[in-house]
């Protein structure tokens, strides 16, 4: 099937971006950047990692696509697939379990109903159960977009996805949902 | 008890380089850029007796002594932030609250390693803390901590934070290693270690965020005070991260040697089981650890008050005993089903696996596939033997600890509460755990 063609290109400022971010690392070793260009690339081409998107962070680090298409499949924070504009990450491991997050999945999945994995029919939410998340303490939670969402209840869940759906905004790993810019 | 490392942290502000400053920070910098040789600080380290605070409890001055000085090749300190053990939160609270401690104890403890260049590995997930550290460095490099002739010497460095994308393998450092160069987060053969070849093959030491943070008190006040803190060979102070079903869950600073009895039930730290159950059982070290039933957490098996040490959480060996770990202190109530809960480790480990040996990636599947049947009505009498089987064939046979990681909570969850497994299996017909897990509602609109 012919598609047509979309130039896949990083903004003037994301470019100024990957230049800082590669000189972070010696001369020849610029393949160290690719984590970071993974995610500044996911944020600016619609949260997920097309192949031709990572073609064309192959061809800035230059190094073979193989090599970034084994890198993007093994780190769960990158999304080989389209995801919906907001992101739910809900943390399940053992200390979110014992304090309520199979309740708080179900609770989600009832109020968008979909299933954990799956996408709303309008595009807006994806929902994803994730493995500890480094909020223990705080259980249960969340990650949308940078954010986490701490000592989460049925009540505080149903606003933050009332609020994000009229925002309407896409979530990115690299900044706040919320933030003014 | 005398805090060390959160000394400043009710003080407002002190997330800033101004206010970090006026508390005494960078002082250890002055320090040992301008009054100590690098062996010097290396020395003070040795003498602290500090250990390794991402888990593994490896003396810190030690490792340091092990990086090859006759290589021609750049040195590297590399800070594993990567903090993915389930119940551990410690390093985030840290470099949220007070990033310049972390920022400090790299530049100091760099100069002490001969370092140019060093790295802050983070977990992709903590992009927010990122953006703090960020922030913390550009403060330190416009007050001339780092940089060019850190305050007028002849010691140069740079200080960059480098996110992960989601992998708890890269908290092992030499998949950590891997990740920096843009690659898998494959663990490497050891030997060479990462002190003769680590970073880009050369040498490299890799220390935990409170670790590095721990050099700022020991070159300030020396390493015989450090060691003062603390019993025996636990020297010094712990930041534990204490969640589950407890009344105060958060991040405490403790001295190493506090009763874990006083841990737990003291309004100074725990404060005690929530909603007046009692407990049942602790994970004490990151959910890598041993699990204990109440009586053995609380006492050893000779009687004696278990402590928050290395040493006094280990006594008894896995027969009986545990270890201190990264310091995630995870705590059950009494209506805790503990196959539940060992299904939530078992299918992390599964999950996080990176693939290369064939015991860890087919084991822990095989682990998660036989806990789900128990915990959902289809288990089989037989199962109990053969988990335990796997975990042992894992155990000692892989590259990476992460497959003894994923077969230790398995053996000491059987050994300890085989009851639990042995009614579950009983059970024919689905819900059966699910449904005791959660007797009534866990969350409740506060």
């Amino acid at each position: 099937m012919l598609k047509e063609a979309k130039e896949i290109k990083f903004s003037y400022e994301a470019l100024a971006q990957v230049r800082l971010i590669i000189a972070r690392y010696p001369e020849g070793k610029q393949k160290s950047a690719l984590l970071p260009l993974l995610h500044l690339a996911q944020s600016e081409f619609d949260g997920w990692l097309s192949p031709e998107v990572m073609d064309y962070v192959a061809s800035i680090l230059n190094i073979k696509p193989i090599e970034v298409y084994e890198v993007a499949s093994f780190y769960s924070m990158y999304n080989l697939k389209p995801v919906g504009k907001c992101l739910i990450e809900v943390c399940r491991t053992s200390s979110c379990w014992l304090r309520g997050a199979d309740e708080l999945v179900k609770h989600i999945e009832n109020k968008l109903n979909i299933e954990v994995g799956e996408t709303t029919a309008d595009g807006m939410f994806t929902l994803k159960t994730v493995e500890c998340l480094g909020s223990c303490g705080t259980a249960p939670m969340l990650q949308c977009g940078a954010d986490y969402f701490e000592n989460l209840t049925t009540d505080k869940v149903d606003e933050l996805l009332d609020k994000w759906k009229e925002l309407g905004k896409r979530s990115s790993y690299l900044k706040s949902l919320t933030a003014e810019s | 008890m005398k805090k060390i490392l959160l000394e400043h942290i009710d003080e407002p502000g002190i997330n800033t380089f101004e206010v970090y400053r006026k508390k005494g920070g960078y002082a250890s910098v002055e320090k040992a850029l301008k009054t100590m040789t690098p062996d010097a600080v290396t020395e003070e380290v040795k003498k602290s007796g500090l250990r390794g605070r991402g888990g593994a409890g490896f003396p810190a001055g030690m490792k340091w002594s092990f990086i090859d000085k006759k290589s021609e090749k750049p040195r590297y300190l590399v800070c594993n932030a990567d903090e993915s053990e389930p119940g551990t939160f410690k390093d985030r609270y840290l470099m949220e609250k007070i990033p310049h401690i972390l920022i400090e104890g790299m530049i100091t403890s760099s100069y002490a390693l001969g370092a140019k260049t060093s790295f802050i590995y983070i977990r992709g997930e903590y992009m927010y803390v990122l953006r703090i550290l960020e922030k913390a460095i550009d403060e330190a490099y416009a007050a001339g901590f780092l940089g060019k002739n850190i305050l007028g010497t002849d010691y140069s460095l740079d200080l960059y934070v480098h996110p992960g994308a989601g992998a708890y393998i890269c908290g092992e450092e030499t998949a950590l290693l891997e990740s920096l160069e843009g690659k898998r987060g494959n663990p490497r053969l050891k030997p060479p270690f990462p002190a003769i070849a680590g970073l880009y093959s050369s040498p490299t030491v890799v220390n935990n965020v409170e670790t590095i943070a721990a050099v700022v008190p020991i070159v300030n006040n020396g390493g015989d005070e450090y060691a003062k803190i603390g019993i025996g060979k636990s020297t010094g102070t712990k930041l534990i991260s204490a969640s589950g079903h407890i009344n105060k869950p958060g991040v405490y600073e403790i001295e190493m040697g506090l009763p874990v009895e006083e841990f737990i039930y003291s309004e100074e730290y725990c404060g005690g089981i929530w909603k007046g159950r009692k407990m049942k059982a602790v994970v004490a070290g990151g959910s890598s650890v041993p699990i204990l039933p109440a009586d053995l957490i609380l006492k050893t098996a000779k009687g004696e008050p278990r402590l928050m040490t290395y040493e006094s959480l280990a006594d008894g060996g896995f027969l009986t005993g545990t270890m201190l770990g990264s310091g995630g202190f995870i705590v059950m109530d009494e209506t805790t089903s503990i196959v539940r809960n060992l299904y939530t480790f078992a299918r992390f480990y599964h999950h996080e696996s990176c693939g290369q040996c064939s015991p860890c990636r087919e084991g822990t599947g095989w682990m998660e596939k036989i806990l789900h049947r128990l915990c959902h009505g289809h288990g089989r009498k037989e199962d109990i033997d053969i988990l335990f089987d796997i975990a042992k064939k894992i155990e000692g046979n892989t590259i990476c600890p992460l497959g003894d990681a994923a077969a230790w909570p398995v053996a000491a969850a059987i050994r300890h509460f085989r009851s639990e497994f042995e009614e579950a299996a009983a059970v024919q017909g689905r819900g059966h755990i699910e449904e005791s897990a959660t007797l009534e509602p866990l969350i409740v609109n506060r």
